[in-house]
Parts: structure tokens; C-alpha cells; sequence
């Protein structure tokens, strides 16, 4: 875990690690600045260890509007560079339609229902990932 | 366009990144007061995010006026931003997709557009940009955009 | 007053009117508040009927002033329009016929009428005799526009009940776990590819679907509009991590899309519900082994 709130207005938002797998919560309203630091600080992490995956839980997040939809691009895509894959999770109807009318799909984002799919997604592609339980395309 | 009645103003300053945390949470509560379905509401609120972050990147900021219009039963919620920037040189381009003159993915004024019932605007150089939206709680059918 | 009426008795008679109107807003206003029609509307907060008549009188003035009593599309009522329609709309609602309505709306001109006779009692029969006239066919005016706004009004209304009978009328089905599917009939327009999106990506989160099939089996035809519409729900479904396919497409509808130059690229299409749902299966890790009976033509 990296990170502990610096000032009431610009926290960093924990990143927590989960074998190779770096799990992001994102709850309420994002300030801006807040956005930006998490995405340096999903670099940073990713950049230090061996790192094959990013999962960002947006499950608690009422609003995405293009400047969010910009930081979860670039995250995707800095870690793309990093040889890791990003993942969203969780993202609700309301603004899953609002991006689309905004004209924003996200086509280089990956997505799963929930964290437990994304993590399931990413156990599938990086088999050599160390990680117990979860066997993969057991679905009913 | 001019609606009959407005009533429970309120104006709030855009002149930082916790202006725009304000702006969001001030129009989702109203949209929630007003009775708007969920996509509904995040639209407006999304509209209104794109618009005080325009008003505070390209205008150095600014303020959004916030009033909830009813005519004959029917409620809605119009927003009013302005700011004192340069103003927008070509309208046109700026309303199309993917246009951006700092970052971001250039969604900001047409992606907005799609987000409300409503839209004007009205941008004078050297004298600041006011750009007015306005949406209804009953999903009154869209008119078609004039070309 | 009544000295610089007699001198002005040359003016034209709806200026006359426009001025007087503009004089007597708050009067007429209060008056009107309390009419049929704003009672019905307005059953909040009297001040709010009181605040429209103030708008539909100062529409009024500008009208009479601008000289075009008889002309329903004066300029003056393009800011009374929309309120009409409202109001109008919400009568309509309410169960009034355009009879009622219309007789409400001429309810509004004895109160008007009266201030106008008493103030210009002192006026030469003539003056006067044009004036009220002006007024009437001012007031008749206002009544065509409001029963215009009444049948865009009872448009609008159809229009919502259709939208209500649509929420109704797009079932989410389970087919599988993890497999949800919306089947379409009818035409789809705005509204209700609004709905069905909501539904579908709803029936997504409760249901955990990885999957959801659109059928468009029972959709006459698809232009680009449609087009459109199913695009935008497959890329919200893959926002939120599932997996849209649309299924059902005719041959004719296939000619179509290729004819309008639609690019359905992005999204994935089956020719059935029934292929839709083997592809979905197989991407759920099920096997589907083809049953050696089922070769068999069937009797």
C-alpha cells in the first residue's frame, strides 16, 4: 500500500497490492487534482515492481465526465507501456450512458462487471500470476 | 429560449478544482430534489462538471447560476455559466467533437450539448463566455436540433 | 387621465390597449389567478399563478403595442408559448378537452374587458367601441395560440404514455446465468431506445450478466438512427464490462445497413437469438454438443 491522505482536499487515493495485481478504490467525488495524483502514483507503483495488472473499482463513483475519462486513457495506456493491463471495474448504468452521449467510449480501456471479474480477467491472461483460490472459467 | 418562472436561486464561484467538487454536488441534489430519474441527473451533473471546468480552464474561471424553472407542472433545472475569459473565437469548432485548446479529450462543450435538453451560448471576445442549459425532470420529447 | 385620453383618442385603438394592459397588469394578473385556468395549473402557490398571468398580460401588451392583435404569430407570444404549452399539457392531463380548455381561456376576457369599459367610461363611444374590439380580438388571439400549444400539448401527451407503455413493454429475460436478454418489437425511436438501454443495463448489474443480447428480430426496420441507438448501448454495456449482441437481423435489415452505409463493425451480431445464445454459452465455457436425434429432419 502506498500513500496516506497529505491534505484534506488532496489525498492520494490507496492503492493496494494484491500479488501482481494493483487494486484501486475509488469512492465519491474525485477533486481533479486527486484524479492526477492517483495516476502518478498507479505509475510509480507499477513502474517499481513486477506488476501485471491494474484494477480500478469505479463501483462507488456517480460521475465520470471527460476529464476523469482522460485520467482512466492514460492510465490504461501508461501502463500498457509498463506491460501491465488496466482494468475497470464496477461502472455504473447512469454513467456508463453518460459517457457514451458524451461521445466517450473508451475503446483501449478493458472493463468487467465487478472486481472480482477483473481480477478473474486478469488471472486468466497472466496464468504465471501467484495467486490462490480462484480458478478461472469455472462459470455455470 | 425563456421559461415562465424561476424560482430558488443560487450562485456558486468556480475558481477551483473544489468549486467543481461544489458545482457537481450542488446540481446533483438539486436534480435529486427536482424528482430527476438517475441518468438523468448524472447527465446534467456531468454537463455541468464539463461547463464550470470550462469556465475555470479556458475562462480563468468564473461562476455558475443555478435555477429551478417550472412551467405549467412541469420542473426542470437550468444552469447559467459565465466567465470573464477571452471568450471562444470559432463556435462552430468548438461545439465539434474532439476539438480542445488545452487538455482533455476536446468532449467538453459538444459532449455537454448531448447531455441536456437545452443548450446556448453566447461567447464575445475579450469580454468572457455564458453558456446556458437547461433540462426537464419529465423527459419531454427532444426537439430535433435546427441545423 | 381621462383629459389625455380625449386628447389622444387619435391613437391607434391597440396601443391603446397595449398601454392599458401594461397599466393594469398587476390587476388583471390578480384577477386572472384565481380563473379556471390558472386555479387548475397552478394549485401550489397562488403567487405562481399570479406570476404567469403577469407573463401572459406583458405578452399581451407587446402584442397589442407591436399592432398585430389578430396575428397568432406576433413575435410577442414566442415568450408565452412554452408556458401555454405547459399549461395546456397540464389540463390535458388533467382529463380537460379542448372544449373546456377553450372555454376557460375565454373566461379570461370578461375580468380584462371590465377594467378596460371602466376606465375609459369617459371616452367617446367611438374610441371606445374600436378599443374593446382591439381587446377581443386580442384576446381571441391569445385562445388559438393556447389551443395550438393545447393539440401540440395532447401530441406530447401521447407521446409520454407511449413512453410509460414502453417501460412496460421491454421485458429483461434470464436466459442463462450470467446471460440476460431484451427481446425488441415495434419501431424504436429516441424515447425508447432510451428505455431499453436503461433496462437492458440495469437487468446487467442486477443479474451479473456478462452477456446481453439485444433482439432485433420484431424491429421492422433499421436506419441509421437505430443504428445508432444499438451502438450506443453496446458501447455502455462494454463500459460496464459486459459483452452485447445483437442478434435477429433479417436478411432485408442486413441489405439495409450495407445499402446506408452503416458501420456495425463494433458491434457483434448474430443472424439468431438461438446462435446469440450458443455463441454466449460457449464464451460462458459451456459445450454445446449438437444431439444426433436433432439431425434428423424433424416430422
Amino acid at each position: 500500500m502506498t500513500g496516506a491522505a497529505t491534505s484534506p482536499f488532496e489525498g492520494h487515493v490507496p492503492v493496494l497490492r494484491l500479488g501482481g495485481v494493483l487494486l484501486v478504490t475509488l469512492q465519491g467525488d474525485l477533486y481533479d487534482s486527486t484524479a492526477e495524483q492517483l495516476q502518478q502514483d498507479i505509475g510509480e507503483t507499477a513502474a517499481d515492481s513486477a506488476v501485471t495488472g491494474v484494477v480500478i473499482d469505479l463501483s462507488g463513483v456517480e460521475i465520470v465526465d471527460s476529464f476523469m475519462g482522460r485520467v482512466l486513457s492514460d492510465v490504461a495506456a501508461m501502463t500498457r507501456l509498463l506491460a501491465a493491463q488496466t482494468v475497470v471495474a464496477g461502472m455504473r448504468p447512469a454513467v456508463a450512458i453518460t459517457l457514451v452521449e458524451l461521445g466517450l467510449t473508451l475503446p483501449g480501456l478493458r472493463t468487467a462487471l465487478n472486481t472480482e471479474e477483473a481480477l478473474r480477467l486478469l488471472g486468466a491472461e497472466v496464468a504465471a500470476l501467484p495467486r490462490a483460490g480462484r480458478a478461472r472459467g469455472e462459470s455455470p | 429560449m425563456t421559461h415562465s418562472t424561476g424560482s430558488v436561486s443560487a450562485c456558486l464561484p468556480i475558481n477551483s478544482d473544489l468549486d467543481l467538487v461544489r458545482v457537481r454536488q450542488h446540481v446533483r441534489q438539486m436534480t435529486a430534489q427536482l424528482g430527476f430519474g438517475l441518468v438523468e441527473q448524472t447527465k446534467l451533473v456531468t454537463a455541468a462538471s464539463e461547463l464550470a471546468r470550462n469556465a475555470l480552464v479556458h475562462g480563468g474561471g468564473g461562476q455558475m447560476e443555478c435555477t429551478s424553472v417550472s412551467s405549467g407542472g412541469i420542473q426542470g433545472l437550468r444552469l447559467v455559466f459565465s466567465d470573464q475569459g477571452p471568450g471562444i473565437v470559432d463556435l462552430d469548432q468548438a461545439l465539434s467533437d474532439g476539438y480542445t485548446s488545452g487538455e482533455g479529450l476536446g468532449m467538453g462543450l459538444g459532449g455537454a450539448r448531448r447531455l441536456v435538453h437545452e443548450f446556448s451560448i453566447d461567447s464575445r471576445r475579450g469580454i468572457g463566455t455564458t453558456v446556458t442549459v437547461t433540462s426537464w425532470n419529465s423527459r419531454p420529447p427532444r426537439p430535433r436540433e435546427a441545423p | 387621465m381621462p383629459e389625455q385620453q380625449v386628447a389622444e383618442h387619435e391613437t391607434d385603438p391597440a396601443e391603446e390597449v397595449g398601454a392599458f394592459l401594461r397599466r393594469r397588469r398587476e390587476q388583471i394578473a390578480q384577477r386572472w389567478a384565481d380563473a379556471a385556468l390558472f386555479r387548475t395549473v397552478y394549485t401550489v402557490s397562488r403567487d405562481d399563478a399570479v406570476d404567469a398571468g403577469r407573463t401572459v398580460v406583458e405578452a399581451l401588451a407587446a402584442v397589442a403595442v407591436s399592432g398585430r392583435v389578430q396575428d397568432a404569430e406576433a413575435d410577442g407570444f414566442t415568450v408565452v408559448r412554452e408556458q401555454l404549452a405547459r399549461t395546456a399539457q397540464a389540463r390535458a392531463r388533467a382529463g380537460a378537452t379542448i372544449a373546456q380548455i377553450s372555454e376557460e381561456m375565454d373566461a379570461l376576457r370578461p375580468p380584462v374587458t371590465d377594467l378596460l369599459l371602466d376606465e375609459l367610461s369617459e371616452s367617446p363611444a367611438e374610441h371606445l367601441r374600436e378599443c374593446t374590439t382591439a381587446l377581443t380580438v386580442l384576446m381571441g388571439t391569445l385562445r388559438l395560440v393556447m389551443l395550438e400549444a393545447t393539440t401540440i400539448a395532447g401530441q406530447e401527451l401521447i407521446n409520454r404514455q407511449r413512453l410509460e407503455l414502453l417501460e412496460i413493454a421491454t421485458p429483461v429475460i434470464k436466459l442463462w446465468e450470467g446471460i440476460v436478454a431484451v427481446p425488441l418489437i415495434g419501431t424504436l425511436d429516441s424515447a425508447r431506445s432510451q428505455v431499453v438501454m436503461e433496462t437492458l443495463l440495469d437487468a446487467v448489474v442486477e443479474q451479473h450478466a456478462r452477456i446481453a443480447i439485444l433482439d432485433i428480430t420484431g424491429v421492422p426496420t433499421v436506419d441509421s438512427l437505430v443504428a445508432q441507438h444499438l451502438m450506443k448501448t453496446v458501447a455502455a454495456a462494454r463500459l460496464m464490462g459486459a459483452e452485447c449482441i445483437v442478434s435477429g437481423i433479417r436478411p432485408a435489415i442486413a441489405q439495409t445497413i450495407v445499402h446506408l452505409g452503416i458501420d456495425l463493425s463494433s458491434v457483434l451480431t448474430r443472424a439468431s437469438l438461438a446462435d446469440a445464445l450458443a455463441y454466449a454459452l460457449q464464451q460462458q465455457g459451456a459445450h454445446i454438443v449438437p444431439n444426433p436425434a436433432s439431425t434428423v429432419e424433424p416430422r
